[in-house]
């Protein structure tokens, strides 16, 4: 491939994004005049220079919301709609405590031993909706949401039950200290650590990367979402490769809270951190289910929710502002993809036509 | 009656990066009929969507009775007496005729008695036989057809644009939409008549006028011309034919169907009783008006639909095997429908060479995508086959029907098959496709392939095929011999008129 053609590509890449969130700074703006609030002072609080502790906690959040939306982008991309990360990563997360705190092995075998359980729970749990919908015929999104729900009851009625009591609340308990990691304080001291198992994150990107483009199971699995009947024609079976990327995307989604348990969380109780199997949806969608743009975008929404920590306290703003710009961002970058495809669309017609013209 | 003449003078439409129409002129006269004939993507369409509104021209005029007109949309083109009959119907199955013709015309004669009356005047004054309360879903091909024309009628069109109406029927049926088409030209109606079917270009039209990329290249009188005139016009070259040569047939069975049937869900039988062999080195052709049982005769070989009886493959029983196993095994696939079936339309062309042979080499080793042998040989197949496009890193997607046909007979002459399903493989492409994909066909039948060809094309059929079996409703109802069969007599069968010959 050429450079200027590279460029160009690269260019086409960039445009979508970049006009959704010129749009949504529009849209939010004008949210904060009508609600007579300072325009400016918003802006300059979400773009101020994020402190040491603020970069930490961004670095975070993504690697979270990366994650998150790993596992929606593996359903995504053979038109499966995994509503059920929130569900999957939740009951992953309190079985992975719960074993954990068990200290079944020593030290940080503990550790591999919680993922692998995270993992499994999080893909049976995601299996389920895959085996009702090719044995029955169930759509994905129902079932889903369904055992979003199921999920939710479980863990509340486990944890309820036979958690142990821990201030106000229950959790589970805590896991051995020789299981958890220190991080690494990468943004100067005082400022946090970043969590060792963020590197999980960049595994799981690297890995589901791979999987997706090099391999003959990854062609499969696109070859599906771009055409079922002509993947059907072609040798694919569809319904094992609903039941196979259910099982992935919930492996992917029971990973989603491991960062934070092995970096200090230490048990699942009331300050796990809900939403990111909904967030992730949106980021997924936003970053067009490549790794890539998923990591941008995971950056992106855990930036903005970082940055407008202390609205309230400067701008007599309320936080949640920013959930209107990182709804309108997901909503204009649907748009912003459509108008660049068929822009490049025509693009290639009027290559074709050169081609044609001079054979 | 006159008036109704339509004059096209100077009418260019670009598109981004093509120009569709280029400085098209057509006098269309009074109360003919007007054929418009050349290739696919010789701009037909482009100046059918401007003469009915649905796209304005760039430079150029269109007057009617004389008068110069401007459309922006349909709307407008009905209001001057313009109607237009699709290729493909626009009707409710379960919608009476009534109710069909009455929809989105509410005003004209309401929706009761004075409809009813209305559309008993123009079905009889035409001789159309529809009867105003039967429900559309239980008529046949030609009388949808009819019910298409007496909605345009209804609305009080007096010049008509038919696209293509003949692609859908069978000879016999052909015959009676052209007594329909005389009665309404003796009545003082204009009929605009599109078509690449030449034969029936000379049988009905009282002016021809053939366009070639985009421009109109020469107008023919129908009683002076020949078939092989227009054919030169349309290509700038000669007419191709589908004649194969000496037989390959030999006696090693390849393929064989014992007792094969295949029941819906409601317990209806889609294929019953199929019976039937391929020897290597032969063709065989099955004709049959579309919805017989072809695309379930040919996915009940492929595995994607599950039949009873026996399907065995060079002596091998493929009753366990999917879809994917056939294809390993050697089933070579052109699809009816290459959009649906064929192809990853955003996929560049080299992943879509990997599509049904993503399992071997060159597509794939240990489970790998391979992707710098993919590519090399998709660069093979589009040298071979003439595939025309920038590279193959292009998407499918910007390929013209007959480069996307082109690409996926070279996919599936790839990887040694032994049993080559061809369906309609010529359908929507250009003549220049057709011949190369012809061509293919006899190569492969001198290869030793057994091939499974099914057409709606009788002239291909009988051109290329070593026997022909004609289905209906799901059953094969008799054999013909293609060297003394005509496509009237395949006609007849195929539409339960008489079993065998």
């Amino acid at each position: 491939m050429n450079p200027a053609v590279l460029v160009r590509k690269l260019g086409l890449a960039l445009l979508a994004p970049l006009i959704a969130v010129v749009a949504a700074m529009i849209v939010t703006s004008g949210v904060l005049v009508v609600a007579g609030a300072s325009i400016g002072d918003f802006w300059s609080v979400i773009f101020s220079a994020p402190s040491g502790r603020n970069w930490t906690n961004i670095v975070n959040q993504s690697s979270m919301i990366f994650l998150a939306a790993l596992a929606a982008s593996i359903g995504f991309r053979m038109n499966l709609f995994n509503i059920g990360i929130e569900g999957q990563y939740t009951l992953a997360s309190y079985t992975a405590a719960l074993v954990a705190g068990l200290a079944l092995f020593p030290g940080k075998l503990n550790v591999l031993a919680a993922l692998l359980i995270a993992m499994g729970v999080g893909g049976v749990w995601a299996g389920i909706a895959g085996i009702l919908k090719v044995t029955r015929g169930v759509s994905e999104v129902i079932s889903t949401i369904m055992l979003n729900a199921i999920a939710g009851g479980i863990v509340g009625y486990l944890i309820s039950n036979y958690g142990e009591q821990f201030g106000q609340g229950r959790r589970t308990t805590p896991i051995p200290e020789g299981s958890s990691f220190d991080g690494w304080a990468l943004f100067g001291d005082n400022s946090g650590e970043v969590w060792s198992l963020v590197l999980l994150a960049v595994l799981a990107g690297v890995g589901v990367s791979f999987l997706i483009n090099r391999t003959r199971f990854g062609f499969d699995l696109r070859a599906t979402g771009l055409n079922e009947d002509a993947a059907v024609a072609s040798g694919v079976n569809v319904k094992k490769m609903v039941v196979v990327s259910m099982l992935l995307s919930g492996g992917i989604a029971g990973l989603i809270w491991m960062p934070a348990l092995f970096n200090g969380a230490d048990y699942y109780g009331p300050p796990f951190q809900r939403l990111l199997g909904f967030t992730g949806i949106a980021v997924a969608l936003l970053g067009r289910n490549r790794p890539i743009g998923i990591f941008f975008g995971a950056v992106l929404f855990a930036w903005l929710s970082e940055q407008a920590n202390p609205l309230s306290l400067i701008a007599d703003i309320s936080p949640s502002v920013v959930q209107i710009t990182q709804g309108v961002v997901v909503l204009t970058v649907v748009i912003a993809y459509e108008v660049v495809r068929r822009w490049s669309a025509s693009a290639e017609q009027r290559s074709l036509r050169n081609a044609e013209a001079s054979t | 009656m006159s008036g109704n003449g339509i004059e096209v003078r100077g009418v260019t439409k670009r598109f981004p990066g093509v120009v569709a129409n280029a400085d098209v002129n057509i006098t269309i006269r009074p109360a003919t009929v007007h054929a418009l004939i050349g290739e696919n993507g010789a701009g037909k369409s482009t100046l059918m969507k401007i003469l009915y509104g649905v796209q304005r021209p760039d430079e150029g005029t269109i007057s009617i009775d004389g008068k110069p007109v401007s459309f922006s949309s349909p709307t407008d083109a009905i209001r001057a007496g313009i109607g237009m009959v699709f290729q493909h119907f626009m009707l409710a199955d379960n919608l009476t005729v009534l109710e069909n013709v009455v929809l989105g015309a509410e005003r004209l004669y309401g929706i009761g008695d004075r409809a009813r009356e209305e559309i008993e005047r123009i079905s009889d004054t035409y001789g159309f036989a529809l009867e105003p309360d039967t429900l559309v879903e239980e008529l046949g091909v030609g009388e949808r057809q009819r019910v298409e024309i007496l909605k345009v009628l209804y609305r009080g069109a007096q010049i008509i644009i038919l696209d293509e109406p003949t692609a859908v029927l069978v000879p016999q049926e052909v015959d009676s939409l052209f007594a329909n088409l005389r009665e309404l030209r003796s009545s003082g109606h204009t009929l605009l008549f599109i078509s690449h079917k030449l034969d029936e270009v000379l049988a009905i039209a009282d002016d021809i006028t053939v366009m070639r990329r985009g421009r109109t290249v020469g107008e023919a009188d129908p009683a002076t011309t020949t078939k092989r005139a227009l054919a030169e016009l349309m290509v700038g070259s000669e007419l191709p034919s589908p004649q194969t040569e000496e037989s390959t047939v030999t006696d090693t069975v390849l393929l064989s169907l014992v007792d094969v049937n295949l029941v819906d869900l409601r317990g209806r039988h889609l294929l019953r009783d199929i019976n039937v062999s391929i020897h290597r080195g032969e063709i065989l052709g099955i004709a049959g008006v579309e919805g017989n049982g072809q695309a379930e005769l040919v996915e009940s070989i492929m595995g994607m639909r599950k039949a009873t009886g026996s399907i065995t493959l060079a002596g091998q029983s493929l009753a366990e095997w999917g879809t994917r196993e056939r294809r390993e095994a050697g089933i070579g696939f052109i699809p009816e429908d290459r959009h649906r079936h064929g192809l990853l339309l955003d996929a560049p062309l080299w992943e879509n060479r990997m599509l049904g042979h993503q399992t071997r080499a060159p597509s794939s080793r240990n489970g790998l995508i391979d992707q710098g042998a993919t590519k090399a040989d998709t660069e093979r197949i589009v040298r071979d086959y003439d595939v025309r496009t920038p590279s193959v890193g292009t998407r499918a997607r910007a390929l013209s029907g007959g480069n996307q046909q082109k690409l996926i007979v070279g996919r599936e002459m790839s990887g040694d098959p032994i049993l080559l399903i061809a369906s309609h493989p010529t359908r929507g492409v250009d003549v220049g496709a057709q011949a190369a994909i012809w061509d293919h066909i006899k190569r492969a039948r001198r290869e030793g392939l057994a091939v499974l060809l099914i057409s709606a094309d009788l002239d291909e059929l009988i051109g290329l095929s070593d026997r022909i079996d004609v289905i209906l409703r799901g059953e094969l109802v008799g054999e013909f011999d293609p060297q003394d069969v005509t496509p009237q007599q395949l006609g007849t069968a195929m539409t339960g008129g008489r079993e065998s010959a």
